[in-house]
């Protein structure tokens, strides 16, 4: 499946400055095993060395946080659009 | 009705209103709990009396003593209503991207504004009070984020008033700022009927005012993790300014609700719920009403230009 994959201004250095990358993959997990394929220097900003997703990263697929749809194993179609987005603190 | 002593106690019981015309599936209600109609013009006033009371009830509170807090607007404006009411000084550090309305709000309760840096958003607000809290250890930092007066507020009042208006409730969606409304409800609901699913709305935060340097940089509410929040949550969501402020806008028109933009996201986040499930009751919370918004332009201009706009603006 070819997804585009939406990246946060402060991973854009890994990325050569891109801010929209495409990558492929079934899963979620797929799509990030291929973004850090890459990008390497980009993979410990989402992953820890055990696998886990980063405690302070979001990923997002479509509009929905991966962690509640199947993590990593979460499967992707077509067209669909991966965001990751650092955790901050909210308003208000 | 009676004639009420103080305007304080005018917090909580807000009303439960039918928005049913939104859903996209017969079978799935919408319900809008109108936290607009608390004194102070948001959900935060049940925060704000909750952890000043507590504080009192610790004797962290003396006459004349001086609180500090980091907030976008509403904690802030709460916390400004209930301190002048018990005779307390506050001081409220404010991104300086937020709108005139809620700087003007605060000033006109009595608080006093410190500004922080816009483009370190609302965690540079956060991080600048605890700064400012570390080096004045005379004054009182309440710290919303992390006090357990926070979800208890909800737990003991707003959890316990939707389960009275609508035991029938099926999903609870709400926004997820210090998290405490999630935690607070949610957990009520969940005790009452394990089957209730709990999901949070996100707005993104502004690229523009991230407040990040590095992924180190980022925060997650210890209310949020103190209270198994990961656990708790059903779903997540994000939703984007353009979807917020459309869903703002059908809710002017089409159910004469005047909501703030972060109802916006929270309202197109019960559409896509209802869309998704077969039948149910959606409870959502309406944090604000719309008036300090109006300077964005949010419900008139061409929403292109919001959107636009919205990314350098805190707006939940």
């Amino acid at each position: 499946m070819a997804v585009d994959i939406r990246i946060p201004t402060i991973m854009r250095p890994h990325t050569g400055g891109q801010s929209k990358v495409a990558a492929n993959g079934a899963t979620v997990g797929e799509l990030i095993a291929d973004l850090v394929a890459q990008f390497p220097g980009i993979a410990g900003q989402i992953v820890t060395p055990d696998g886990a997703l980063h405690k302070f990263v979001n990923v997002y697929l479509n509009d929905d946080d991966v962690r509640y749809i199947g993590k990593l194993d979460a499967p992707v179609k077509d067209g669909d659009v991966m965001s990751i987005l650092p955790a901050v603190a909210g308003g208000a | 009705m009676a004639v009420v002593k103080n305007v304080l106690d005018l917090i909580g019981n807000t009303p439960l209103v039918e928005v049913s015309q939104l859903s996209p599936n017969p079978n799935v209600r919408i319900l809008a709990k109108l936290e607009g109609q608390n004194p102070g013009g948001s959900v935060k006033d049940r925060i704000a009396v909750s952890m000043i009371d507590e504080a009192e009830r610790e004797g962290l509170l003396q006459p004349g003593c001086t609180l500090i807090e980091s907030s976008s607007g509403n904690t802030g404006i709460g916390m400004a209503l209930v301190c002048a009411q018990r005779g307390y000084h506050l001081k409220i550090v404010l991104p300086e991207n937020v709108t005139a309305e809620r700087r003007q709000t605060l000033e006109a309760f009595g608080a006093e504004i410190i500004l922080s840096r816009g483009s370190e958003g609302s965690n540079g607000a956060l991080k600048y009070a605890q700064q400012l809290a570390m080096d004045n250890p005379e004054w009182v930092y309440l710290y919303q984020y992390a006090n357990p007066a926070n979800p208890k507020a909800h737990f003991e009042g707003t959890g316990p008033e939707i389960w009275r208006d609508c035991p029938e409730i099926t999903h609870f969606i709400a926004g997820l700022g210090t998290s405490g409304t999630l935690v607070g409800v949610g957990s009520y609901l969940k005790q009452m009927n394990p089957a209730v699913q709990v999901w949070a709305v996100e707005p993104p935060s502004g690229e523009m005012v991230d407040g990040l340097r590095s992924l180190d940089d980022g925060y997650i509410p210890p209310i949020f993790t103190d209270n198994n929040g990961f656990e708790l949550l059903d779903r997540k969501k994000v939703i984007g300014p353009r979807e917020s402020i459309e869903c703002t806008r059908r809710l002017i028109r089409e159910t004469g609700i005047f909501a703030g933009i972060s109802s916006g996201a929270i309202m197109a986040a019960a559409v896509k719920c209802a869309a998704e499930i077969d039948h149910g009751v959606i409870v959502t919370i309406v944090c604000d009403a719309g008036w300090k918004y109006l300077s964005t332009g949010a419900y008139s201009d061409d929403i292109d230009l919001v959107t636009e706009r919205a990314r350098k603006v805190i707006y939940f």
